[in-house]
């Protein structure tokens, strides 16, 4: 009898601990998000990780419709062309970061890698990334990895204009 | 030959100069034009309505963008320490409906204008891209600053640039402008499809 119970407790532990595993997996299921300095940033641009590849660096925020708007057409470039990376760099405040910008990821299921740009004095950075951007978003980066060749557009992208964009990058020598 | 070729040149230049000056809005030394906006109240501002400034604090800004509500405050502040000496604000609204507009004007009591861009021309003929998009007139309606009111928008306290206090304070001193244009993350301007 008193065996029986202690089986029974076991079961109802091993209930909760699975139940708990799933929660965990369930809420980890968004992808990590690196919180970066624009040192980090700069030296990412500068130094490509894929070097035969097309990366693309857009700026967005949670807040900003015209960005969130245009996330589907890149995260839709990232999956389906080989030759392109897409980082999606988030200028959130950091102090948000778990209460809007993870649980935005999730619901999204944004698949392409997510950072997030911790600053708040953006006057020099603006300029560093490309001198003709006024700091309005969404703004993206396109470096061409292969010739080290950028380009910046403070623009949203319909998905007709971002494949032409980089299908004209990837055919030109 | 040899003068019409270069005349040529120099007329193309030109052209191309004055092609991108045009697109990109106002600069930094240029006379900004005056403008007739209805303020909250339904009466019509403009830069001429001031008799007393000696200039302007002209500022491109929107109720949503969290970047333009953060500043809000210091909108405001930036009004009641400047106004009475010469430096009113002249907050310009980019994008909302007079409705919403009004409301907030109400509800925040700001106690600057806050004008109504219906067609959105001043917004674009001064070349505001993202709010809150500050330009500082002299009395001459000459720009002598352009960009943001300072270098932290999380925290007022924490900013150790104060752009637009400096540039006001200066020209308040008959001084130079000594830092003229920045930059700022901030939203994009909602144009309306017309």
């Amino acid at each position: 009898m008193k065996r029986c119970f202690a089986m029974k407790g076991g079961y109802i532990m091993r209930y909760i601990f699975v139940f708990i595993f799933h929660l965990h997996v369930l809420m980890s299921f968004g992808q990590q998000v690196d919180v970066i300095k624009s040192e980090q940033l700069f030296q990412m641009v500068e130094n490509c990780e894929y070097k035969d590849k097309i990366q693309v660096y857009n700026f967005w925020a949670t807040w900003c419709a015209p960005c969130i708007r245009e996330i589907p057409q890149f995260e839709s470039v990232n999956e389906l062309n080989e030759n392109v990376n897409v980082t999606l760099i988030s200028l959130d405040d950091v102090d948000l970061l778990n209460k809007k910008v993870k649980p935005f990821i999730l619901k999204k299921a944004i698949k392409s890698k997510v950072m997030l740009l911790d600053e708040t004095d953006f006057n020099e950075i603006i300029s560093r990334i490309d001198e003709s951007w006024s700091g309005a978003i969404p703004a993206t980066l396109i470096v061409d990895c292969r010739s080290g060749h950028k380009f910046f557009y403070e623009q949203e992208f319909t998905e007709d204009e971002l494949i032409k964009t980089i299908d004209n990058l990837i055919d030109s020598p | 030959m040899m003068l019409r070729a270069i005349l040529l040149t120099i007329f193309g230049l030109a052209f191309i100069i004055s092609g991108m000056t045009d697109s990109q809005g106002l600069n930094v030394g240029e006379k900004a034009e005056d403008f007739s906006l209805a303020n909250v109240d339904d009466k019509l501002i403009s830069l001429d309505s001031y008799k007393n400034a000696k200039g302007y604090i002209v500022i491109f800004t929107c109720n949503n963008c969290p970047y333009a509500k953060a500043y809000q405050k210091r909108i405001a502040e930036l009004h009641n320490e400047y106004a009475t000496i010469g430096f009113p604000v002249i907050a310009i609204n980019t994008s909302d409906s007079k409705e919403d507009i009004k409301a907030r004007a109400k509800d925040e009591k700001y106690p600057f204008v806050y004008l109504y861009d219906k067609t959105q021309e001043v917004t674009k003929s001064y070349g505001a891209t993202n709010t809150p998009h500050v330009y500082i007139l002299k009395k001459d309606k000459t720009v002598a600053y352009i960009g943001a009111i300072d270098n932290n928008y999380k925290d007022a306290k924490a900013a150790d640039k104060r752009y637009v206090k400096d540039a006001v304070d200066a020209l308040l001193a008959n001084k130079e402008v000594t830092t003229t244009n920045t930059k700022a993350i901030g939203c994009s301007i909602k144009w309306k499809a017309n």
